[in-house]
């Protein structure tokens, strides 16, 4: 990757981050798993993915489905980036006059359907991947799955499914940020060997750092992984990404913050002074 | 012509069509090497399966998906609720063997609870046609129709010549005022033969074949508590959420009331037996119906 594009891209994700860090006060949002999968949003979107403004409803284009969907304001901030949502939108986040919320809605164009129960979108993808197949569209879905999303049954048995159909144009993403709502991964119900267990399903298996644009390319290009499986990225990512006062931290996983608390986060996203924070835990789960 | 007929013709006129099963291949058997362009089978896996079909859904076609009512309508509910019924996608829902048709099995394959939980989720509707020749005069429409639908998939023979068919609208037998009875699914044949015994009795019998739980005939319904002296329904399925819940919906909505005689599973599942012994058990055959009705009247 160019060096001037690597920086765009990382200009990108502060933004994106920015918005981020904005719609964790007024409401709060699950603010942890937001920062740990946007630069792989930022990536698929801006570097991978045939989507674009104008073929949004192409039955050709790319799709991309977030399973793991509470950390959709990493979504609304690349969608903001890429002009698809109008930034002054974001103010209506948990507004009733608009559709922004906690999940994943088909009313923000680019949203291709609706999640927030666990377990769903790689059936769903399987479905649409199926049908492209059927038709011969040489095109890419891709669907960002939890870590902690993947103790859900229905994750692996569509993988079963897919893998036994042969959806090789089907791309599984895990944020592995290492943990689940209350608890991390290892601690509660360990995944350990991860892509062993991808792999005993038929998946193909890649690791990266997904916080790196250049690992991600690297993996990315060379999708699918190998004909016939369901390929499968595994991107070690850390909770909270960009905010070390609230990084690998399991009592903020979802948090509503004070306008001030908001402040300095977007200061300290910038490498200017740590965040006070004192602003409770919210458990919502 | 038969459903597997029906399923070749749809999918030859329109691609959009596509028969799914999740390992469970009674209603169209013959026909997936003919339709394996159209035609997916997921394995045991329902929930993948109603997953996928709105996955298919969102790209045009019109998933006909396929399995056993009880793991359809329960293990999948929670798909079919977020994924088919918040997505308002045209899936089309065939469950078989419901209620006491799942005779020997026992409770865990007994569906007796699916109506209700089916008709429960927005935009889902439901359909339970009497026997096969409904089924085929009904399923066309069902299919064609936009929404999601539940249907209770089932194979029996007519005991009576069915007429045409709306969403929505009911198929009446006769203009009967001592009882209607008002029934839905394979429990028609048993409410046919209850009619006409009363009828040899010197009864008049009005019999009401609902076919669609959802959207309900209320206008029949209604036009029925104000003729009829005795309203009875009959369901295979608990009596919590189906018909007999349906008429009191439409009853306390219309600020009406009615002499209502429910005859439905009362909060516990059936004896699992050959279907006929069931029927006989549980005090559903046509004989028993109208032994029930008659103590009723009198």
């Amino acid at each position: 990757m160019i060096k001037e594009r690597l920086n765009e891209l990382q200009q990108i994700s502060l933004r994106v981050r920015e918005h981020i860090i904005h719609m964790s006060g007024n409401g709060g949002c699950f603010i942890g798993a937001s920062l740990s999968c946007a630069d792989l949003t930022v990536y698929l979107y801006n570097e991978f993915l045939n989507l674009t403004k104008e073929n949004l409803k192409d039955e050709n284009r790319d799709y991309l489905f977030l399973s793991k969907g509470h950390d959709v304001p990493a979504l609304y901030g690349t969608y903001v980036e890429l002009g698809w949502l109008e930034k002054e939108r974001l103010q209506n986040h948990l507004k009733t006059n608009d559709f922004i919320y906690w999940h994943p809605n088909r009313n923000i164009p680019g949203i291709e359907f609706h999640s927030g129960s666990l377990g769903h979108n790689i059936s769903v993808a399987a479905g649409v991947a199926l049908d492209c197949k059927l038709k011969g569209i040489k095109n890419k879905i891709v669907v960002i799955v939890g870590d902690g999303e993947c103790n859900e049954g229905s994750m692996w048995e569509a993988l079963l499914v897919a893998n036994a159909y042969k959806l090789d144009n089907l791309l599984v993403v895990v944020d592995r940020n290492q943990f689940q709502a209350n608890f991390p991964t290892e601690e509660l119900i360990p995944l350990n060997p991860f892509d062993k267990k991808f792999e005993a399903f038929g998946c193909s298996v890649k690791m990266i750092d997904g916080h790196n644009f250049e690992s991600m390319e690297k993996a990315f290009t060379q999708f699918p992984f190998s004909e016939g499986k369901v390929s499968v990225i595994i991107a070690e990512t850390v909770r909270g990404k960009g905010l070390p006062s609230i990084e690998k931290r399991a009592d903020r996983w979802f948090v509503n913050f004070k306008q001030e608390e908001v402040k300095q986060l977007i200061q300290e996203l910038h490498g200017e002074a740590k965040a006070t924070l004192t602003s409770e835990t919210i458990v919502a789960r | 012509m038969t459903y597997e007929e029906l399923l070749i013709e749809l999918i030859s006129k329109d691609n959009k069509y596509f028969v799914m099963t999740s390992e469970n291949r009674a209603a169209m058997r013959g026909i997936t090497t003919q339709i394996k362009n159209n035609f997916i089978d997921t394995g045991i896996t329902e929930q993948t399966m109603i997953g996928m079909a709105a996955g298919l859904a969102l790209r045009g076609r019109v998933p006909i998906v396929h399995a056993l009512a009880t793991f359809l309508t329960m293990r999948a509910f929670e798909f079919i609720r977020t994924d088919v019924g918040i997505g308002n996608l045209p899936v089309k829902i065939m469950g078989s063997v419901a209620g006491f048709l799942s005779d020997g099995n026992g409770p865990t394959h007994q569906a007796i609870e699916d109506v209700s939980i089916m008709r429960g989720i927005p935009n889902v509707n439901v359909f339970c046609p009497a026997d096969i020749e409904d089924f085929n005069i009904c399923i066309r429409k069902v299919l064609e129709h936009p929404s999601p639908f539940y249907i209770r998939y089932l194979n029996l023979q007519p005991v009576v010549q069915h007429t045409a068919f709306e969403i929505g609208k009911a198929e009446i037998f006769g203009d009967g005022k001592d009882v209607a009875i008002l029934v839905y699914g394979m429990l028609f044949a048993q409410a046919f033969k209850a009619k006409q015994i009363l009828e040899s009795k010197g009864f008049t019998v009005r019999l009401i074949n609902m076919r669609c739980l959802k959207p309900i005939d209320e206008e029949t319904i209604l036009s029925t508590i104000e003729d009829c002296k005795l309203i009875v329904t009959l369901e295979d399925h608990f009596i919590t959420g189906g018909l007999n819940t349906i008429l009191a919906e439409i009853l306390m909505k219309n600020k009406k009331t009615a002499n209502v005689l429910p005859i439905a599973l009362m909060n516990k599942w059936f004896k699992p037996a050959l279907l006929n012994d069931v029927l006989e058990y549980e005090g559903f055959t046509g004989i028993q119906i109208a032994q029930k009705i008659e103590m009723a009247i009198s």
